[in-house]
């Protein structure tokens, strides 16, 4: 997922960090702007685009019966998928999942199932044999850096904006009924990424700060300041203090986001 | 198989297998096992059985993947069919493609890339059998493998997980610990850089229970780290002896 930036650029970008500056004009601890736009796709049964500075990111919901998983028979399916499609970045190429967005998609994926934020239990029609799914496909439209943050707020504001039709179980058989009820949910996770660039930790980093950094965390973090899914990448390392820090930088960035999405 | 656990901690403070919270299973490290590759480690880990193997340096194939300032690394976790309980298909499912993503990028940091432009390595890992904690695992085996084959490199990585169970912060988790826990913290290391290579975490976990979680696995890898010199210090002293 890289592009080509000059050595110049990156050693402008490094020194400006170790100021504790950033070229976009933004505090190390600072997100880019972040719009949330849901329902704006009719046919899904949920949908939300998150605009974070340029990164573009749509999800769209849809809810099909299937089979539970023989170990958790009393439970829905949740399943994401990740999308690079070509048309968001110069970098991705049209073909099968690389590495990069099956990462992505499981990132996005841990920080709702371990969270719990989807009810799952209300998902079962009848046990260990059929349960309702839940496909969150996470369609990248532009990729400006930080497609994890970006990627796992849409999936949420997707899965808070899916309805499902109402139904009753007839011998086994679900019927539809006329009218819809919101996806049973019982958490927001918000998840926050922080890049490391020579020793200071930046949070969403962009697409030229993501060439630069050694190494970045992403944490999920839920209501009550838990942390449920860590995920590092990148070829760098972190100290364990580092990671200490970025935990706590996480928890209160988390608290501040939901502040201002209202979640 | 498929008992009811209601308990992963007894009353005593004891886990199923009988360990204490901070203890961690039985390890066996084993370097140079596999003669065609240039440099290989097997890893006993509990249960888990796995095989790391390194080739390289050499020419990348397909050629497109060389780097023009730095060696390329390119690792393949890869579970047997019969590693688990229900067969698993031997095509690579998305957890492996992600596991060799994490694992790649785990060991790197320890190799010195840039002293080696335009060729490439490979790192292959087989788990044989898994019982939970097998990235892990798979990373302290293939550091050794990287080190027999005579890769230069900062430190050896080593890994191991914290996390909970029940109510209790335990120490490298065994497979009912991992499935049926409350959290799981995988962490990789370089003890004598002080580097974390790789952390991950999937269960719900206090900002406190997370510190102490990850502090207890750093322990967990420093008394590895000392098994794993060990290990090389057997295969290597071996060797010696023959040659005089």
């Amino acid at each position: 997922m890289s592009t080509l930036i000059t050595r110049v650029r990156q050693r402008q970008i490094a020194q400006h960090i170790e100021k504790g500056k950033r070229l976009d004009g933004r505090g190390l601890n600072e997100y880019r702007e972040i719009k949330i736009e849901q329902g704006l796709i009719e046919k899904a049964e949920g949908s939300a685009r998150v605009r974070l500075g340029k990164t573009e990111v749509l999800v769209g919901t849809k809810i099909e019966l299937g089979e539970p998983f023989p170990d958790t028979p009393n439970e829905g399916v949740q399943t994401v998928n990740a999308e690079l499609v070509p048309l968001a970045s110069s970098t991705f190429e049209p073909g099968p999942p690389d590495e990069d967005s099956i990462e992505l998609a499981r990132i996005v994926d841990r920080g709702i199932r371990e969270s719990k934020a989807i009810d799952t239990a209300k998902l079962c029609v009848e046990p260990g044999k059929k349960v309702f799914v839940v496909f969150i496909d996470v369609y990248v439209l532009n990729h400006d850096g930080n497609l994890i943050d970006a990627s796992a707020l849409a999936a949420v504001a997707a899965l808070k904006n899916t309805k499902m039709r109402n139904y009753e179980v007839e011998n086994g058989e679900v019927k539809f009924l006329t009218g819809y009820s919101p996806l049973p949910m019982r958490s927001s996770p918000i998840t926050v990424t922080l890049g490391k660039i020579g020793d200071a930790l930046i949070a969403d980093p962009w697409l030229e700060e993501e060439q630069v950094m050694d190494a970045r965390i992403s944490m999920a973090v839920n209501e009550n300041g838990n942390i449920c899914a860590i995920q590092k990448g990148g070829s760098g390392y972190f100290t364990p203090q580092q990671i200490l820090t970025a935990a706590k930088i996480a928890k209160e960035k988390a608290a501040e986001l939901r502040k201002t999405l209202g979640w | 198989m498929n008992e009811k656990i209601e308990k992963l901690i007894d009353k005593k403070g004891l886990r199923l297998d009988g360990r204490k919270p901070d203890e961690l299973r039985p390890i066996k490290l084993e370097v140079g096992v596999l003669p065609n590759a240039d440099g290989s480690a097997y890893i006993e880990h509990g249960k888990n059985k796995i095989l790391a193997a390194v080739f390289g340096p050499r020419e990348m194939h397909p050629k497109h993947l060389t780097l023009p300032d730095r060696m390329a690394i390119r690792c393949r976790y890869h579970m047997a069919p019969f590693s688990v309980q229900e067969r698993k298909s031997p095509a690579p499912s998305r957890r492996e493609i992600e596991l060799s993503k994490v694992i790649r990028e785990a060991l790197e940091p320890a190799v010195f890339v840039e002293y080696y432009p335009r060729v490439g390595i490979d790192v292959f890992i087989e788990v044989l059998q898994a019982d939970g904690g097998t990235r892990c695992a798979s990373i302290t085996a293939a550091s050794l493998a990287l080190a027999d084959a005579g890769i230069p490199m900062r430190d050896l990585v080593v890994a191991c997980a914290a996390g909970k169970a029940d109510d209790c912060v335990v120490l490298d988790l065994n497979d009912a610990e991992d499935k049926l826990g409350v959290a799981d913290v995988p962490v990789a290391y370089m003890p004598s850089l002080n580097a974390v290579t790789l952390l991950q975490m999937d269960g719900i976990l206090t900002q406190d229970e997370f510190e102490r979680a990850f502090n207890l696995a750093l322990e967990g890898c420093k008394k590895i780290y000392a098994m794993q010199k060990e290990a090389l210090r057997t295969k290597y002293l071996q060797v010696k002896e023959v040659e005089e």
